[in-house]
């Protein structure tokens, strides 16, 4: 009862910090229009040669892009989280203070992350989606329960990508300075989760592997239960079974690191 | 892709940590410890052609000072310069992929795109390496130390355009690069002398407006601070539209980037016409070699902005 006040004012503190940026925020929501505006024309002119590529229509192919467009910086899909602090205070040796706190490293920053994320949704996403379904031909489900299916996808993405970044901070205890891996996790997020392209485009083999990956639940998952194409529960499943897996790793790592540090002397 | 600058540059902020020669007070002394750039009045008159020269010479002494600073992790430097030019590849993968399920996009070969991709990559990765740092200006304002850089008897866009040289970015170039060559390889174009001479002066000309993009952006960030961001639209964000053909994109987005911002002038004027094919505009054929022209336009507004938006600087005070 009381851990769960005290992750709660975690995370709330989180999405405030990130609320006092406005005018960041406001570049971040232009910028991601424009990205959205140019990436949309290149998959109408895609979808125009091949009209049910993937099994999408025009207009759900639309969707997709600004659904990408508003998960992008919510899922942290290309980095840019909590992680980064992590890292930089896994490198100066702050960590010490942190694993100091009556509280657990993993789920404080979880709850950190989460408010971010929670953030960055309402204030970054929405009206890139917003705009997009305004001036373009959508399709969205009328049906609240899909709706709230979607939510619910998003909210278990959140679990996923979280798990997946806490994994790279982690690697800074060995490596100190995790630029490579920053990088690298950059580039399996954008590319393994469909923000390049829809996986169900991806040919063959290639996109039967990236869609069992667990960066498939972070925009492809949410876009098919969205465009009920998906499962919800099937999804759920898969996307917490990551989550899981994942985050219990994370754990190991975690005991391990911080023994490490202790030997250290932090 | 999408708000892509966050992964293409990540490697920055991080960079900062290593970067030992430091931005401030140490770093300062190639620049004015030589002695001579010392006498001359900060910002002064001057003639114009000297201070071109000074401003040359105080960003070949302070690129070389991060090129050193750089140098003293070569592992890091290898790393992150293979990171550079895998993050940029990811965009061609994506139009890779593309055609793995068509052969044409709005009308174009993928050979065609290369080439319109290949021109985008090299023009805008050159502007990037040259002074891709500028959008760091907003912070320095924020947190006062654009100060340091005001009292250095060098011209100030110089000093802020050769801050943070990342040789890294030769990824980019390099990745470009590539896919030009191939591009070059697989096109089916009877070149004649004119197209091949419209092919460097193509990069130069895209290299110059895509750095006015960089300077305009920066002298706007005298006022936005916070907001630097919203230039990421238009540097990283022009390079992405650029790599498609414009028959692809909406009439009224075409306008735009032509009679507007006109990045159309980087590569789709001119490549439209290498390509014999025809653009969507219907603007006449001159117009594929107004490039140079355009740039030099786009070069002196951006110098008039950074001068309104250097001459509108209040300093925090602390």
């Amino acid at each position: 009862m009381g851990a769960g006040r005290l992750y709660a004012a975690v995370a709330a503190g989180g999405f405030r910090r990130y609320a006092t940026y406005r005018a960041a925020t406001a570049a971040g929501v232009f910028t991601n229009t424009v990205f959205g505006l140019i990436l949309v024309y290149t998959y109408l002119a895609l979808w125009d040669v091949r009209p049910h590529l993937g099994g999408y229509d025009r207009a759900q192919a639309v969707t997709y892009v600004w659904l990408g467009q508003a998960l992008l910086s919510t899922l942290a899909i290309g980095g840019g989280g909590v992680e980064d602090e992590l890292m930089e205070r896994i490198r100066t040796g702050d960590i010490a203070v942190d694993l100091y706190r009556p509280a657990d490293l993993q789920l404080w920053w979880l709850a950190a992350d989460v408010g971010r994320a929670m953030f960055q949704m309402l204030g970054r996403g929405v009206v890139p989606f917003l705009f997009g379904a305004l001036f373009f031909p959508v399709a969205l489900p009328t049906d609240p329960v899909t709706w709230a299916a979607f939510v619910g996808t998003v909210l278990s993405a959140m679990l996923v990508s979280f798990a997946l970044r806490f994994l790279v901070a982690l690697s800074a205890f060995w490596l100190l300075d995790g630029t490579g891996m920053v990088q690298m996790a950059s580039l399996a997020g954008i590319f393994c989760s469909g923000m390049l392209l829809p996986l169900n485009v991806f040919p063959g083999a290639l996109g039967e592997v990236v869609r069992v990956l667990p960066w498939s639940s972070l925009l492809q998952a949410p876009a098919d239960v969205l465009l009920g194409r998906a499962d919800p529960l099937g999804t759920y499943a898969f996307q917490l079974a990551w989550a899981v897996a994942l985050l219990a790793l994370g754990r190991l790592l975690q005991t391990l690191a911080t023994r490490r540090v202790v030997v250290q002397g932090g | 892709m999408g708000g892509s600058r966050d992964r293409t540059d990540g490697g920055d902020s991080r960079t900062d940590g290593c970067g030992a020669a430091g931005s401030g007070s140490g770093g300062s002394r190639p620049v004015d410890g030589r002695g001579t750039g010392g006498n001359r009045p900060a910002g002064g008159p001057g003639s114009g052609g000297s201070r071109v020269a000074d401003g040359l010479r105080a960003y070949r002494l302070i690129a070389g000072m991060w090129l050193r600073s750089t140098m003293a992790y070569r592992a890091s430097f290898i790393m992150t310069t293979i990171g550079n030019f895998a993050v940029t590849a990811l965009d061609f993968v994506a139009i890779l992929l593309m055609f793995s399920r068509v052969d044409a996009l709005g009308g174009y070969t993928l050979p065609e795109i290369a080439f319109l991709y290949g021109l985008s990559g090299v023009s805008f990765g050159l502007a990037d390496l040259a002074i891709g740092s500028m959008d760091r200006l907003g912070r320095r304002v924020r947190d006062g130390t654009l100060d340091t850089l005001l009292v250095r008897p060098a011209p100030v866009l110089a000093q802020i355009a050769a801050d943070r040289f990342a040789l890294r970015r030769l990824g980019r170039v390099t990745q470009g690069a590539l896919v030009l060559g191939y591009a070059f390889a697989t096109l089916d174009v009877h070149w004649t002398a004119l197209k091949v001479l419209l092919v460097p002066v193509m990069v130069v000309s895209g290299w110059a407006i895509f750095c006015a993009v960089f300077v305009a952006g920066a002298a706007f960030q005298f006022a936005a601070q916070d907001a630097s961001e919203v230039q990421n639209a238009f540097t990283y964000g022009g390079t992405t539209l650029l790599q498609y053909p414009p028959t692809v994109f909406a009439k009224e987005l075409v306008r735009g980037v032509t009679f507007v911002l006109p990045l159309a002038f980087v590569n789709w004027l001119p490549a439209t016409y290498v390509l014999g094919r025809p653009y969507p505009l219907g603007l006449p054929r001159w117009t594929a070699f107004a490039s140079p022209l355009v740039a030099a336009v786009c070069c002196a507004l951006a110098g008039l902005a950074w001068r309104a938006g250097l001459r509108s600087y209040r300093s925090t005070g602390s």
